[in-house]
Formats: structure tokens, C-alpha cells, sequence
């Protein structure tokens, strides 16, 4: 079956790299896909108020657009994107009611059924191609690279949408595994990043990132993958205030999971690592992976 | 420090919205305190999680409408996670946020935030931050 590919904003422009890795790597692993015609914003944060079908809005036209252009399945690469189009998803084929004032103001588009399934990347790299395929698909073993996943919030919490455990998951270390990495555990890894504060309080988000990133370190990471852009802009590019507020501190690269799992399947050219503030290039060289 | 509860105050309008808006029954939780030891942000509160559901029961929806507290919440749902009772606090603290924001009252000004710093942030930050602090 082929997955309704829904890439959101922040994929085409900031992480782009995320992107062009996972698509090369899916390609690779035969999972078949196309980008979702017509996608619009998907709201980036989920509507908590009980009275907000305004704000739910967003995320049931785009499951509508991939339910009547004929797919059964989304797939999803940011983590904001999962748990807003996830959790408007459930809650319209649990509220018939609700779904049904949405589907009364979209007036301009087919009524959404609820029959689409949301996915993350990382459900589908687990339970459909499974680590045991990628184990026997990778060219370049992350041999000796000591790597700390970190998760953030919107992957796990709330329990409902979880894509792994809420409070002490392993997806992300059992696929570095899988790719001959050495995972490395840190009790921060599910602690939340800070995300939108980074606009208005970068003081704050620049605190998170030392305690997140100085955990990992301390365990002895090398670098710090993940799957979400604004985990990744809040830990990659608030490092220069963190190096401003602690004088000690030693920069550590960030990468997107998919970014080492194109490399360990042996892809090219589709990491853009320009568009990173810690450059990983000499990490990554000295271990023989570029 | 002297509190006085007024019993008219306890199921007083603002509170039964708060309620209503955040789907959250305040009044299960026994104060264990999971959510302040979980919450990331309690050191940049001035009203802990535990103390914010506290002062709803008791009606003093005043001093959490004006906590510094409810702007720091990133939803990152730790304490719903952690709650025994299963009460989502960051639901409330929606709720409490949106008092303010339905009133036409934003908490972000980007024309405070200089041009250089707003062209760096990517997309997925701005359309969050103006979601949850602007009306």
C-alpha cells in the first residue's frame, strides 16, 4: 500500500536534510510512497480547548485531500505534524459530531470518513520494513559512534498517540543498533526541548538545551540524533547562547535519525549539512562515514 | 501567609470556564505533587502545576490568571503522563492561556523581537509560538 507522504512546512526549508535523507533511505528500503497533492499547515500545535472545531479544521482537510485522492495511510516525519494530524484524527472518529461541523464548514471539500491512518517514519521503519532488514541492508556500519536519542514530546506524550513508551522509550536506540551505532542512554531524552519558546524566551530554551545536550555528553555521546525540526533548531542552533552562558561548554553535533540511517545504507549527497549551526562533517569523517 | 476562601468564589464563572474549556475535573486531584517533581518548567514558575490545580479547587482563579507560570507551559504533557488522577494540567493551562487570548489580550509581540532573530526561526516555531500566545 502506498503512504499519502504529508511533509509539512518546516521539512521544504529548515530541514530539508531531513527530508531528502528519509525519502532516499524509504526508496531504498522499498517503502513506497508519494507527497500528498495540494497539503496545506497542519496547525503545528494541537488545540487543547474542548470547544475548538475551528482549530481542528487544518488537520482534518489534509486527512480528507489523502482519504478521497485514494489513500488509506499518511506518513509523517516531524514530530509536531504526527501528533497534531494523530490526535484531530482520533478525536473525529470518536466525536461523530464534531466531525460532522467540520466536515459542514469545509464545505469545498469531500467529507472526511475517517478512514486514514496516521504514521510516523519511525512506526513504519519498526513494525513494516523492520531493524532486523535495515540490519541487513546497511553498507557502512556506525561502527563506533556513540550516539544519545533524543525523543522530546510530541513522539510520546500523550500516552494515547505514543508511538513508544511515554516516559522511557527505545525505537530510536534500537534502530542506531540496528545500524551498528553504539547507543547511549540519558535521562534526558524524553524531557521536552522547550519548542515554541524559542521565540520569545531563547533564554529558557537555551537552558533546556545545556541540560539535554551536557546529559548526553556526560554518558559519553559523540552526537545527538532526532525527528523533530524544532527539537532539532532548538538544540543545534541555540548551542551559540548555550556557549555564551557556560563558558566550558563544548559544542556537540546534532543529526536527524535518518540522516545516519541514509548513511549506514550507504546514500549520497542528500544530508545537508550546511544547514547545520554545529557542523558534524569531522565527527562523521573521522569515523569513515563521509 | 493569611488565604481566604470565599465559598461564592469557589464555583464562581471564571473557574466553571476554565473547567468546561479545559475538559479537566480539578477537583480528583489529592495534591501527590508528580506533575511540579516531573514539569521541566517549575523552575521558571512562579505558581507550581500542584499549586495551580490547588488554587482552582479553592476558587482563586485571580492569582493563576495572572501566574507568569501558564506562558512557561509548553505542553509537553510530562505531568498528564506522571498524574495518577489523569488529569491533563497542560489542557488547563490552555485554558487558562485562552482566558486571555479570547479577550483580544496577546502575549507575544514579534515586533519586539528583532528582524535578524525572526528571519533565522524556522516556520514550525513561529506558527507554534503565534497559535499559543496570540489571540
Amino acid at each position: 500500500m502506498v503512504y499519502a507522504y504529508y511533509p509539512g512546512c518546516t521539512l521544504k526549508t529548515h530541514a530539508k536534510g531531513f527530508e531528502l535523507s528519509a525519502m532516499a533511505s524509504l526508496e531504498k528500503l522499498g517503502v513506497k510512497y508519494r507527497e500528498l497533492e495540494k497539503w496545506t499547515c497542519c496547525g503545528t500545535v494541537y488545540s487543547l480547548a474542548s470547544d475548538d472545531a475551528m482549530r481542528q479544521v487544518a488537520q482534518v482537510r489534509i486527512l480528507t485531500r489523502a482519504e478521497s485522492a485514494g489513500y488509506r495511510r499518511m506518513l509523517t516525519l516531524c514530530s509536531m505534524c504526527y501528533n497534531t494530524l494523530k490526535r484531530a484524527n482520533m478525536l473525529v472518529r470518536s466525536d461523530p459530531e464534531r466531525l460532522e461541523t467540520i466536515n459542514m464548514f469545509m464545505d469545498d471539500e469531500p467529507d472526511y470518513k475517517g478512514s486514514v491512518e496516521v504514521k510516523h517514519l519511525l512506526e513504519v521503519l519498526r513494525d513494516e520494513v523492520t531493524f532486523d532488514k535495515i540490519r541487513s541492508m546497511v553498507s557502512k556500519p556506525l561502527r563506533g559512534l556513540r550516539i544519545s536519542a533524543y525523543y522530546g514530546c510530541l513522539l510520546l506524550r500523550p500516552k494515547t498517540v505514543s508511538i513508544d513508551s511515554s516516559i522511557n522509550p527505545h525505537v530510536m536506540e534500537d534502530l542506531l543498533s540496528s545500524l551498528g551505532a553504539e547507543p547511549i542512554d540519558s535521562p534526558e531524552k524524553a524531557k521536552c526541548c522547550g519548542a515554541y519558546l524559542t521565540v520569545n524566551r531563547k533564554d529558557l530554551v537555551a537552558g533546556f538545551a545545556y541540560e539535554i545536550l551536557s546529559a548526553a555528553r556526560r554518558r559519553g555521546a559523540e552526537l545527538v540524533v532526532t525527528s523533530c525540526p524544532l527539537c532539532f533548531f532548538n538544540l543545534d542552533r541555540r548551542q551559540e547562547e548555550v556557549s555564551r552562558m557556560y563558558e566550558d561548554y563544548k559544542p556537540i553535533p546534532i543529526l536527524y535519525v535518518t540522516q545516519l540511517l541514509a548513511l549506514a545504507l550507504g546514500i549520497r549527497d542528500v544530508y545537508m549539512f550546511n544547514l547545520h549551526y554545529v557542523d558534524p562533517t569531522s565527527l562523521l569523517k573521522s569515523k569513515g562515514l563521509l | 501567609m493569611q488565604l481566604v476562601i470565599w465559598r461564592s468564589k469557589i464555583h464562581s464563572p471564571e473557574v466553571e470556564k476554565i473547567i468546561e474549556l479545559s475538559g479537566q475535573n480539578v477537583y480528583s486531584c489529592y495534591q501527590c505533587g508528580m506533575c511540579t517533581a516531573s514539569c521541566p518548567s517549575t523552575g521558571n514558575m512562579d505558581i507550581p502545576p500542584n499549586m495551580i490545580v490547588r488554587l482552582i479547587q479553592i476558587g482563586m482563579i485571580g492569582k493563576v490568571l495572572d501566574s507568569r507560570s501558564i506562558w512557561v507551559c509548553t505542553s509537553c504533557f510530562t505531568c498528564f503522563a506522571e498524574c495518577p488522577k489523569g488529569i491533563d494540567i497542560a489542557s488547563l493551562t490552555e485554558a487558562l492561556r485562552l482566558y486571555h487570548l479570547r479577550r483580544n489580550i496577546d502575549h507575544l509581540n514579534l515586533s519586539s523581537i528583532p528582524h535578524g532573530e525572526l528571519l533565522e526561526l524556522p516556520v514550525i516555531a513561529m506558527v507554534g509560538a503565534l497559535r499559543k500566545f496570540t489571540a
